[in-house]
């Protein structure tokens, strides 16, 4: 296979490559290409940077308590918030 | 979430209004992230919020509980923020699945490694506004795709659940949605990068 065909199989595999969901096998082959291919190791290294800079961002979200006490009113709970 | 229910279902449809307190207070913060994602506006959030659960109240008679109560939750939820994208698309251009990359696409040549930027710089006001635009970007089925598994950790059986579709449809829509990102964020961190090099 070339180097390139290689490069497309990868690509087609990220998804599953990044959320584990691969055969050992099919995984062993594909860190052996990211050792010899730097394109396609920058593009998972950032690819997984990516979706860890959203969920870090994420952790920062909070309800408002003003938001919970509306919500509490609304469904005419507001005597049992605590 | 966790897989037992800490919620009677029992006392719910009972009308318990300490249980259905305890279920607002489980998974107001949940839904109330998942709204904000999809709309980007706290207002709006909050009226979905709110109006998830008023349609949960008025239909826990119906909820069969062939779902767990949190992917039934979402799915309220999560149709509510679809229902109120499509409204404003009504207003602006369709954004119907663009696409930066197609399943055939390739992987674009000299790549920039921006992993290596300081936290400082990836985590700055400026760029978090980069990530808010990217994820707005995104057409709204490949951005509920996004939150609810990457953000929200729900399986690509649970998210196809509560978007009521196949599987294989979560999975391609979170392949797009992923990549797209990385293209905006990768022309913001490149640029970044260079930026700095040069100072
Ligand atoms: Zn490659």
């Amino acid at each position: 296979m070339s180097e390139h065909s290689l490069c497309q199989e990868f690509l087609s595999q990220i998804s599953d490559y990044l959320d584990n969901n691969i055969d050992p096998l099919t995984c062993d082959e594909l860190e052996k290409h990211l050792v010899d291919c730097p394109n396609c190791k920058i593009f998972v290294d950032t690819l997984k940077k990516t979706v860890y800079l959203y969920q870090q961002q994420e952790a920062d979200i909070n309800v408002p308590s003003e938001v919970r006490g509306r919500l509490f009113k609304v469904l005419s709970l507001d005597d049992l918030t605590h | 979430m966790q897989e037992r229910e800490p919620i009677s279902i029992k006392a719910l449809k009972a009308g318990d209004r300490d249980a259905f307190a305890a279920m607002v207070d489980a998974y107001s913060p949940k839904l109330y992230k998942l709204a904000l994602r999809m709309l980007g506006d706290p207002l709006e959030a909050e009226d979905i919020l709110q109006e998830a659960f008023l349609k949960a109240y008025r239909g826990l008679e119906n909820f069969r509980g062939g779902s767990k109560l949190s992917t039934w939750l979402y799915r309220i939820t999560a149709n509510e923020a679809l229902m109120r994208l499509r409204k404003h698309e009504l207003d602006t251009v369709p954004v119907d699945e663009p696409l930066l990359l197609d399943d055939g696409a390739e992987i674009p040549r000299e790549l920039k490694d921006w992993c290596c930027l300081p936290e400082a710089e990836l985590m700055s006001a400026e760029a978090q506004d980069t990530l808010d635009i990217a994820i707005k970007a995104l057409s709204p089925t490949l951005r509920a795709a996004f939150v609810l598994r990457d953000l929200h950790g729900l399986s690509t059986r649970e998210a196809a659940d509560v978007l009521q579709t196949s599987e294989a449809a979560i999975k391609t829509r979170l392949l797009r949605a992923r990549l797209q990102l990385r293209e905006i964020l990768s022309s913001y961190f490149s640029e970044r990068m260079e930026r700095l090099s040069n100072v």
